[in-house]
């Protein structure tokens, strides 16, 4: 059985496998986000603007406390801060925050808010309405603004959740500027 | 071995074939699977030391606090290269020589299904090694990002070597990738008739079970680097948060390639095992039909556990959860090859040749390595052991005393066939019992360690640490020192003079196809297959 | 049978000795100073034991066989190969040991992941080399980085006592305090780690991770980093001490006096100014999105 004529068939189809998995491979890409939009991991869910339901209700027999938190990434010269530490929301219950950017790096620059919430099993509950992170932001040299955020948390949050934490990490864009609106409605110059 | 085999090419050929050619244009263009298996040993060989002596550099440098012999950037070039030869440079090629050596010979076919596909799989290795090595050569640090290579270290923070690393890395899994192949169609389309699947022997069950694995793990990995190698320079950001990409992605991809790959280096070994116990017990292995179920199942589980190494990366509760228990579940697959290699001994009738020595090493510690695992799997103790040298310990009592184990074993057990020499019992003795030692008083400390709190990839440890560091240090270079014995004995076997004359069977409870073969065997072999009953 | 016996002793002898071993404190899990490291620690001597006992039965049975049925001592070998009761029976009893195994782990891991309730909060950034702690209520913020001389590094000078698991500003807590921690990075993915407190958290550029401490005895606690992160890996400790509440309450107003990178958020939100203009622009941007 030695003939290469025997092993065609099996060979063709071994390696249609093994391109399947290389393609796979990248198919996991899209599989991830996904699967991480459908459990709302990281707050995955809400990377676009949700519109609130109109007669939403709000629950006022419990508060979640969230918590805001900023991180500026690598040696990007940038003073990026929230105006508020935390805010006591109702579930149902439009809130509006602003974050402080201010761009010290010497020169224009294009940057992107990452949003990032935690715990994982709530993220999928705080949603944003307008949010600075759905876009890239351009600054001028030394612009400063105010950059709003519009958010809720969804009623039908767990009664065990108290406290959420949203946190942005800003990075350059420089290299991924995209081709989109570059600044986000509401968003403040100082 | 060049003189045996050539002695011998030209009495048992049959007509139409030849005897090999000769000089170095024979190794570079032989299709021959014999050959090429031995082209793949050697090469493994060559590599323990390369990764070995990497490795007693690490033991050095962490012998005492302080810097003792090179700095934290060399020391994570070390570390990195060390894991990346041992892994991809000894143990798959190691078993892929096995493989090729042993498979066409077990299942009565004359050579692979594909010889030309197998020389190009193995020369890729040499090619593919050479630029990983040239790494340590160039200006600027070589892969110094553990052999894990987790971003955003190795892509936004890794150094220009990185390209090389994932060319080099390309080449391994193309040559990995087509060797499987080669292995599936043959073990499907060239099994002498009358040997059934279920009649097979269980090391070439063991590695079509391999084979598979590698055919749908290694484009993964092939995936994984190609990604990188965007995100450097194509401004992709598959693995970058700035550009909406997620570096856990990574690990995600990583591990699931990553963890099957651990089943791909140990599984051939447990079919070289599941060979030489029976032989050495005088006793048929106990629960062929389990084995072979318990073996697909280890291979099945193993896609569904990648995210045991990442339990502290921020999961959600419940996914935690579902890995912990699948984790847990694969012990129940290998716990009954441990018992069923138990009962192949109980009862049987005994002796102690040196193959048998380190698949009994091998069995012991195979199994502690294993305990070290299941404790592992466990999600709130993870938290305290991963990234600790716990971890080291564990993967290296089921690598070293696991996978390596199980090629002496391979090596010693089927040597004597290969090139009718018998190699030097006393020798063999010395070698396993300096081997286990060495072994461990080199990693049983590190479990304490890891609990004590030592992080795993640091060049350098607080005071408590260094008692423990240097046992460690001792025993890695009893260890090392003891493969030069080892070294000897396979030179001594393929280029000494010949002793007695080696029987066909050579061992006495031997069984198997190979065993009807002459010692040592032809060049060609099994031209005519034979009929199975 | 007797040398069997003697052997099989000498065998659970030496496991009793490994176990002592585990009883020497620089050589096991600590015990830790938190509810969730006690129970880390318990989780793990229980896995431990179930694997001492499993081994203890596997390698007795093996240790025997090899001794009994040596062909030197005339041992002619039996000739089964199967038996499905046993293979039945030693399928079903580990996978029961690992249900029991699987329980306690799973609910240790709910405590871990019960963040709620924190009485304060933490947020804790890996950098390349050191971490900063930024106290968010109390508005202090500091790197820590370690605090070793190079000079003890290149065994120019005596190793201290804490070589390498010290630092200049230790991360200070009150005890009987559940802090929460919120745990990202700044450059590379890198890991904050402490083993007495019974915690490891993996810091991720770009996300941000939770998890929770709580310690009920004064005192310092050291750990390292748990993520390889480049060069210096080895080199960013961690110091958590844990004071009372009125040292922990005095240790806070000196620092917020002595903080020069004070976050200004008091003053932000204090302009009344600015929130009115806020405000005003809030509505109408609501109203044009309404009428859109």
């Amino acid at each position: 059985m030695n003939n290469p004529k025997e092993h065609k068939r099996l060979v063709l189809v071994l390696v249609a496998g093994v391109i399947f998995m290389f393609g796979f491979c990248y198919m996991l890409v899209p599989f991830y986000k996904l699967v991480c939009k459908q459990i709302g991991f990281n707050g995955q869910s809400v990377q676009t603007a949700t519109v609130p339901s109109a007669n939403m209700p709000v629950d006022h027999t419990r508060t979640i406390k969230v918590d805001f938190v900023t991180v500026v990434h690598g040696d990007l010269n940038f003073q990026f801060l929230p105006l508020q530490r935390h805010i006591e929301v109702h579930p149902g219950e439009t809130k509006l925050i602003y974050f402080y950017a201010q761009n010290q790096t010497g020169h224009e620059i294009t940057v992107q808010a990452i949003p990032s919430i935690t715990p994982s099993d709530a993220a999928r509950f705080l949603k944003k309405t307008e949010c600075f992170c759905f876009t890239q932001q351009y600054f001028f040299n030394n612009e400063r603004a105010d950059m709003p955020v519009y958010f809720y948390v969804d009623p039908s949050v767990p009664k065990n959740i108290h406290e959420m934490t949203l946190a942005y990490t800003l990075y350059d864009q420089t290299g991924f500027i995209k081709k989109q609106e570059h600044f986000t409605k509401g968003r403040i110059d100082l | 071995m060049n003189e045996a085999l050539s002695h011998h090419g030209d009495a048992h050929a049959d007509s139409g074939a030849h005897g090999p050619d000769k000089g170095f244009k024979r190794w570079l263009f032989t299709t021959n699977h014999k050959d090429i298996g031995t082209l793949y040993l050697t090469f493994s060989l060559i590599m323990l030391f390369v990764g070995g002596f990497m490795a007693l550099v690490i033991r050095l440098e962490l012998f005492e606090p302080g810097k003792v012999l090179i700095n934290p950037e060399l020391f994570n070039q070390m570390t990195t290269m060390h894991g990346l030869i041992m892994v991809f440079g000894v143990i798959m090629p190691a078993m892929a020589g096995l493989a090729n050596w042993l498979i066409p010979m077990m299942i009565g076919a004359p050579d692979m299904a594909l010889p030309r596909l197998n020389n190009w799989s193995f020369w890729l290795l040499p090619f593919a090694f050479s630029m990983l090595g040239s790494t340590l050569l160039m200006s600027g640090p070589a892969p110094d990002f553990g052999w894990t290579f987790y971003a955003p270290l190795s892509t936004t923070y890794g150094p220009k070597s990185t390209d090389f690393f994932i060319f080099s890395i390309h080449m391994m899994g193309a040559s990995s990738i087509m060797a499987a192949l080669n292995i599936v169609v043959t073990i499907f389309n060239m099994r002498a008739p009358g040997m059934t699947l279920m009649k097979m022997p269980i090391f070439v069950w063991n590695w079509l079970v391999t084979a598979f694995l590698l055919l749908a793990v290694m484009p993964v990995l092939a995936g994984c680097v190609t990604m990188m190698l965007m995100d450097r320079h194509f401004h992709t950001s598959f693995f970058n948060a700035a550009g909406g990409g997620d570096p856990i992605l990574f690990q995600h991809v990583f591990w699931f390639f990553g963890h099957p790959e651990v089943y791909i280096l140990i599984l051939p070994g447990f079919g070289v095992i599941s060979e030489i116990i029976p032989t050495f017990s005088r006793k048929k292995l106990f629960g062929y039909t389990s084995m072979v179920y318990a073996t697909i199942m280890i291979a099945f589980l193993g896609f569904l556990v990648w995210m045991h190494h990442m339990f502290t990366t921020g999961a959600p509760f419940a996914a935690q959860l579902f890995f912990m228990y699948v984790t847990m579940l694969v012990a129940v697959p290998t716990g009954i090859k441990v018992f069923n290699w138990v009962a192949t001994i109980f009862k049987g009738s005994i002796t102690f040749e040196t193959p048998m020595l380190f698949a009994l090493g091998f069995l012991i510690m195979f199994t502690i390595g294993g305990f070290s695992g299941l404790m592992l799997a466990l999600v709130p103790s993870d938290y305290q052991y991963r990234d600790s040298y716990f971890v080291v310990a564990h993967f290296h009592y089921v690598l070293v005393s696991g996978s390596l184990f199980t090629i002496f074993a391979a090596v010693y057990y089927w040597l004597p066939k290969w090139t009718g020499n018998m190699y030097s019992e006393k020798l063999g003795q010395w070698h396993f019992w300096l081997s286990v030692i060495g072994m461990n008083v080199a990693f049983l400390p590190m479990h304490f360690l890891g609990l004590a709190g030592m992080p795993r990839r640091i060049p350098d440890y607080a005071l408590q640490f260094t008692d423990f560091n240097q046992i460690c240090t001792v025993g890695a270079f009893i260890f090392g020192f003891a493969q030069l014995i080892f070294l000897y004995i396979v030179y001594q076997a393929c280029f000494g003079p010949r002793k007695q004359a080696l029987t066909n069977q050579v061992w006495e409870g031997a069984h198997g196809l190979e065993w009807t073969l002459p010692s040592p065997v032809p060049y060609h072999t099994f031209e005519t297959a034979p009929q199975i009953v | 049978m007797q040398r069997f016996i003697a052997r099989l002793i000498l065998f659970i002898g030496s496991c009793c000795l490994s176990l002592a071993a585990f009883a020497i404190p620089a050589l096991n899990m600590p015990y830790g100073v938190s509810p969730i490291s006690h129970q880390i620690y318990n989780l793990h001597m229980a896995a431990f034991y179930v694997c001492c006992v499993i081994g203890a039965v596997v390698f007795s049975v093996l240790i025997y066989s090899l001794i009994r049925f040596r062909k030197s001592k005339g041992a002619k070998a039996a000739h089964f190969h199967e038996h499905l009761g046993i293979e039945i029976l030693w399928t079903a009893i580990p996978t029961l040991i690992l249900i029991v195994l699987a329980i306690p782990a799973t609910w240790v891991l709910a405590n871990i992941h019960n963040t709620e309730q924190s009485q304060l909060t933490i947020k804790v950034t890996g950098y390349q080399w050191r971490w900063k702690y930024e106290y968010l209520d109390q508005g202090i913020s500091f790197f820590s980085n370690l605090s070793t001389p190079l000079d003890q590094i290149n065994n120019k000078a005596p190793k201290d006592e804490w070589y390498l698991l010290e630092v200049d500003n230790p991360l200070v807590v009150p005890v009987n305090t559940k802090v929460k921690l919120l745990v990202t990075a700044q450059d590379v993915i890198h890991a904050w780690w402490v083993p007495s407190l019974g915690v490891k958290q993996d810091a991720v550029p770009g996300f941000i991770n939770e998890n929770w401490i709580y310690i009920t005895t004064p005192g310092e606690y050291r750990g390292q980093c748990g993520e390889l992160c480049g060069v210096n890996h080895g080199f960013m400790p961690i110091l958590v001490k844990a004071v009372s509440q009125t040292e922990f309450d005095q240790w806070v107003k000196q620092h917020q006096k002595r903080a020069e990178h004070l976050l200004k958020i008091e003053s932000l939100t204090l302009n009344k100014a600015r929130a009115a203009t806020h405000v005003a622009h809030a509505r109408n941007t609501v109203e044009l999105n309404a009428h859109e």
